[in-house]
């Protein structure tokens, strides 16, 4: 293979997004239209990864590399495994809903708006293919600016705090592990390839100062308790697009820095630390579902879902197994689907209504059914139902996670009730019941633009649910792969 | 062969997405047509295959794999053989007449082809748990079919109670597969393996496996297995302290009640518990367990079922008293004869809960018995068909339920004579619900259709067009017809007790230990149907049967002034009752109330306060209080920057001139 495609898959939406921006604001449907391109020309560049993806080696595929500041040997590097090529799909797949979803409700400054996104698309592209640690890095911090705006400019009355505390959060947790990244250039005398931090020689403890700062930078990305509480703000006051991509993409990247920095290069403090991340875990399960239950603003009770599953995703992760990771992957391109869908099913209401508060509803089933019938597909997928993508990575992790503890599996598996519980009784207090109140009454059901949306979302949170062995079959070598550099000892006996 | 076996669950798919998808594009009368065609192919289909499983010819094969992840996998498939072959039998033929039943009972619904899709995806559903070959599809038809269930009871989502009961019951069933679910995942740790047959067969060489749930208490691997998979058994079958959920899903449409929540669904954890028996076999404290739970739910149930006024809750109440009897069984390992008792109980029930559907559509949806009365000569096919369910029911002789429950409570004291711990109990309970069964069957009967007409009629205006007050009708044919249908079976489905319980009827698809000897001692005895019947007649259950039957007669046909009195005289008994043991109180109380309580306290106090509050604004305005500190060091002015240098360079001088010296 000769095409960069894995630069195509970066740049694309990212130099869409500047000719968005050029167009400007003197032709918003212009705008609209060529952001619609972009986001469409960026996941046709991405789908020949998954048709020519290699799922029978654990190396990585699509290599790349060109000198980037030669000065400090940092290099331009690329390259994919099989976790990367889910998060590019979900990534793009997300990138095109959000700019329809988009379409009509943003009125003010569109292209900026189509801008960010498309921007923001490209460089969590970055995120999940880069193999030079400083750009990760410089991917991974640039995220935040495009989403720092997109609150900050679209949001909700309370929009400048929510937007400062996302910033802020994320930012500051991610400071100390670009020191870790230059100890590791050093110790590696002078290169940022993950590749070569993978074989560095480190003692436990220097590899629990990195893992520490790893983990403060990809908890608060997930995010972990008791680091969430930014997550909560930002989905409330960011605009309904903003909230999909956080959720469906963004917190995948703290997971996905987990499994591609974390464990590889701190093996040894990674298991160490393993109990602590768990009981984090488990605790985002419980106390985070009881805390979802009592939320009166479906935006928060989804953003307290969300962190409540993503819990899983960390879970999966420290138990070191085949499942558990593979599981974690899983639930992470599904918990991109579902989330994406119930903020995108909130959206909907919020566009008519203009409230998210659960109270204000009641009864919406009788003016919109097939709203309905989706947002109870979506609900019940939220809850974890067999047949759902929903279920499985969480049958994962509780299965890998029964054969570490049977106590852990227990406290995992509450998600069962608690997940159904609320999301249900959310589902039952706006969706059914006599119609509420006069503006209840005057709902009109979904537009096609919305029922596109969501059909397709459901398309795939049924498709992963009923078949997910293909999923499954692209992760195993890059799962065992990272099995294999996570394994303990390794690290240290090379010091030897 | 293997064609048909897919036809069987896909036909009823079909029919669910093509009247669930074109709902509102479709006529009520296409709807109907296509989704029955499609579910007498399947009940044809399934005779086909029922046929073909008494041939000899069992099977058991993958379809595809769902997923494989590590060593484990993932697969859908069938095992097609007699416990599957039976159960397919039961739920296609009682799915068609529920169907049928539909186009009575529901044509004025706006909601007509939602119905019928509903019903349609619930009988694929069921039938995808009934022929898995594997413990994960089983979850995932055990899911689906809580689903529907949910959708179903919350069909008329307008009434506060009856979207009240579908959460209720969707939770309390996720409390049992909670459990469930955990059971199977220990499955797969230790076997290696969900595969059926290939959990079966590593079975004896495990049972001697140990695991320490809490530290320092080695506990048998099975037996936790065993209980963590009969809690989901518990939830999805309604036994205590899960039972909860069932008597108020009579909140969704009547049709449901009969196929979901009585024929079943319901019957699905007996059916679970079946298929496992060669786990539960060896675990004798799981079977104990199972037992005491079966006697608790039968005979606790069966005395609420005597102060019930609502028609649909005497019959749910009696569900649970009878899924009570078959858990029983379950413990007493008379798997032939819970499954026994499952078909037929299928079939009464389901003529119980129709036919209760029929009065309630010629009540004009009134469902109070105290507003019934005298409707035999009004409703003679349905008095008729009720007759024979609520005798059936009652486990009178010689229709279908006497045989099947007969069997129980004969082998719960074969057991009890074998010393199984609990079996003691187990009978008592069992004695006890037998007697509150004959009450609360004929009370039923006699008090909706004997007795004085407590209806309100409206003379003045009698026109039936009118709709509301006129004098009852009969209903029409799509009624009747499948309440005849099925009542056929409630009278003689009992009959082929020698084959199906005594005899070798199930083959290898139970396994029973060879310490558990009850059965195959009751097979020595069993000489007939009619011996059978005749020696009933001197034994304890059928006097005490006699004796609630008698009671009820007396109470509402010779003195049905009675019944007031001895409610008033009672009054403490009857309130426990009415209050269902305070169960509903509680939950609400301490699990609903409670979980919501912790929610908010943690949320106000962990995340706002402590968190947000705490730390993260916090250290916001210690570094905005901080920086306004030092900011007043950045004065600007010459002369405080001077002024701060020289005092530096003194202190400077003075540490160097006192460290020289």
């Amino acid at each position: 293979m000769n095409l960069p495609i894995l630069s195509l898959v970066i740049w694309t939406p990212i130099f869409a997004g500047l000719a968005v921006l050029f167009i400007g604001d003197r032709n918003p449907r212009a705008a609209r239209i060529i952001a619609l391109l972009g986001s469409i020309a960026g996941l046709l560049v991405a789908l020949p990864l998954w048709c020519l993806f290699d799922i029978k080696t654990p190396e990585f595929q699509f290599v790349e590399s060109a000198p980037w500041i030669a000065a400090f040997n940092v290099n331009y590097h690329v390259g994919i495994d099989g976790m990367s090529l889910l998060l590019i799909l979900l990534n793009c797949i997300t990138t095109v809903l959000v700019i329809i979803a988009g379409w009509e409700v943003i009125k003010e400054r569109v292209s900026q708006y189509m801008a960010a996104f498309l921007i923001l698309s490209g460089l969590m592209n970055g995120v999940f293919c880069a193999l030079d640690a400083l750009l990760f890095y410089v991917f991974f911090e640039a995220t935040l600016i495009p989403m720092f705006i997109i609150i900050g400019v679209w949001g909700g009355p309370n929009r400048v705090y929510a937007a400062v505390k996302f910033f802020l959060y994320t930012l500051m947790g991610s400071l100390l592990s670009l020191v870790a990244l230059i100890y590791l250039y050093n110790a590696a005398g002078g290169s940022f390839s993950l590749l070569h931090f993978y074989d560095l020689p480190l003692t436990l403890n220097v590899q629990i100062a990195i893992f520490s700062a790893f983990m403060l930078a990809f908890a608060v990305k997930v995010p972990m308790w008791p680091v969430h509480t930014w997550l909560p703000d930002a989905h409330v006051e960011a605009p309904t697009g903003g909230s999909v991509v956080l959720a469906a993409v963004m917190l995948k990247l703290g997971g996905y820095g987990f499994l591609r920095l974390s464990l590889p290069i701190t093996p040894d403090a990674s298991h160490e630390l393993a109990g602590f991340v768990i009981a984090l875990s488990l605790l985002a399960v419980v106390y985070i579902g009881l805390v979802a239950l009592v939320q009166a603003d479906m935006k928060k009770l989804i953003a307290y879902s969300s962190i409540s599953h993503m819990g899983f995703v960390t879970l999966g992760i420290f138990i070191f197994s085949v499942q558990g990771i593979e599981g974690a992957i899983l639930q992470m391109i599904s918990h991109g689907f579902i989330s994406a869908a119930m903020f995108l099913c909130v959206g909907v209401l919020y566009d008519r209504m203009h409230t998210r508060m659960i109270a204000d509803y009641g009864g919406v089933v009788n003016r919109m059914p097939v709203f309905a019938a989706l947002f109870m597909l979506f609900a019940m997928a939220n809850a974890g139902l067999p047949g759902t993508s929903g279920f499985v990575g969480e049958w994962l992790v509780i299965l890998a996670t029964m054969k570490v503890s049977f106590w852990y599996a227990v406290l995992g598996a509450t998600t069962l009730i608690f997940g159904a519980a609320y999301t249900l009784w959310m589902y039952k207090r706006v969706v059914f019941g006599e119609i509420a109140n006069p503006h209840v009454a005057e709902l009109n059901d979904l537009s096609r633009r919305e029922f596109f949306i969501l059909a397709v979302l459901a398309l795939f949170v049924l498709v992963m649910g009923l078949y997910p062995a293909p999923f499954g079959a692209v992760l195993h070598e890059s799962v065992n792969e990272i099995l294999r550099l996570a394994a303990p000892g390794r690290k240290l006996l090379i010091g030897l | 062969m293997q064609k048909l076996y897919l036809l069987v669950p896909l036909a009823p798919l079909a029919g669910a997405l093509l009247s669930g998808l074109l709902c509102r594009k479709i006529s009520n009368r296409v709807a109907h047509s296509v989704t029955i065609l499609l579910m007498i192919v399947s009940t044809v289909a399934a005779a086909f295959v029922f046929r073909d499983v008494l041939d000899g010819h069992t099977f058991n094969g993958a379809l595809y794999t769902w997923l494989e992840s590590e060593s484990a996998h993932f697969e859908v498939g069938f095992l097609i053989d007699q416990l599957s072959a039976t159960m397919m039998l039961v739920v296609t033929f009682v799915s068609l007449m529920v169907h049928v039943y539909t186009i009575g009972y529901m044509h004025e619904d706006p909601g007509y082809n939602r119905f019928f899709s509903y019903i349609s995806l619930f009988t694929f559903s069921m039938l995808m748990l009934v022929m898995s070959n594997n413990f994960l599809q089983l979850f995932f038809g055990w899911e689906a079919v809580g689903l529907v269930s949910y959708l179903l009871i919350g069909f008329w989502y307008t009434r506060p109670t009856a979207i009240y009961a579908n959460l209720k019951a969707f939770l309390v069933n996720r409390v049992g597969d909670f459990g469930f679910l955990l059971g199977i995942a220990l499955v797969l740790m230790y076997f290696g393996t969900l595969d059926y047959a290939r959990v079966f067969a590593q079975a004896p060489t495990l049972a001697a496996n140990t695991i320490e749930i809490f530290p320092g208490h080695a506990w048998s691997l099975l037996t936790v297995t065993c209980i963590l998979l009969f809690i989901g058994a518990m939830g999805k079958s309604a036994q205590f302290p899960l039972h909860v959920w069932l008597p108020d899903s009579m909140e969704g449409p009547t049709p449901i009640s009969a196929l979901i929540h009585a024929a079943t669904m319901v019957t699905a954890g007996i059916f679970m518990v079946s298929r496992m028996s060669p786990l539960f076999e060896l675990s004798q404290t799981a079977l104990s367990f199972v037992l005491v739970i079966g006697a608790i739910t039968t005979f606790f149930m069966a005395l609420i079922a005597m102060t019930q006024f609502d028609i649909k809750r005497v019959v749910a109440y009696s569900t649970l008293s009878q899924l009570g009897y078959m858990t029983m069984a379950l413990g007493a390992s008379a798997y032939s004869a819970a499954m026994f008792h499952l078909v037929t109980h299928a079939f009464f029930k389901a003529v119980l809960f129709l036919g209760a559907g029929s009065v309630i559509i010629a009540m004009h949806h009134e469902q109070d018995m105290r507003k019934m009365g005298g409707l035999r000569k009004y409703l003679p096919v349905t008095y008729l068909t009720m007759l024979i369910g609520a005798w059936a029911n009652a486990g009178l002789p010689p229709f279908a339920g006497f045989f099947s429950k007969d069997t129980i409570i004969e082998a719960v004291h074969a057991a009890y004579s074998a010393g199984v711990p609990g079996a003691g109990f187990a009978l008592l309970c069992a004695l006890g619900a037998v007697c509150a069964g004959g009450f609360y069957s004929f009370r039923l009967v006699f008090y909706a259709f004997h007795g004085k007409e407590r209806f309100d009629t409206h003379a003045s205006h009698g026109h039936e067009e009118h709709g509301h007050g006129g004098t009852p009708h009969e209903s029409p044919l799509v009624v009747t017809i499948p309440l005849i249908l099925l009542a056929i079976p409630s009278v003689c489905a009992g009959w082929l007790i020698g084959t199906v319980v005594f005899g070798d009827y199930f083959g290898s698809s139970i396994f029973i230990a060879p310490e558990h000897g009850g059965m195959a001692k009751l097979a020595e005895e069993f000489h007939g149907v009619l011996p059978m019947i005749l020696h009933s007649f001197t034994t304890l259950p059928f006097a005490l049967a006699l004796a609630g039957a008698g009671s009820a007669f007396y109470l509402y046909i010779v003195k049905p002034d009675l019944p007031a009195v001895l409610r008033a005289k009672l009054g403490f008994i009857v309130r426990i009752l009415d209050d269902k043991y305070g169960f509903d109180r509680f939950n609400d109380w301490f699990f609903a109330g409670g979980a919501r309580g912790l929610g908010g306290g943690l949320w106000k106090i962990g995340d706002i306060t402590i968190i947000d509050g705490f730390f993260v604004n916090g250290s916001a305005r210690v570094i905005g209080w901080s920086s306004t500190v030092i900011r007043q060091f950045q004065s600007g002015y010459i002369y405080h920057y001077a002024f701060a240098m020289i005092i530096g360079i003194l202190l400077l001088l003075s540490l160097l001139l006192s460290g020289s010296v």
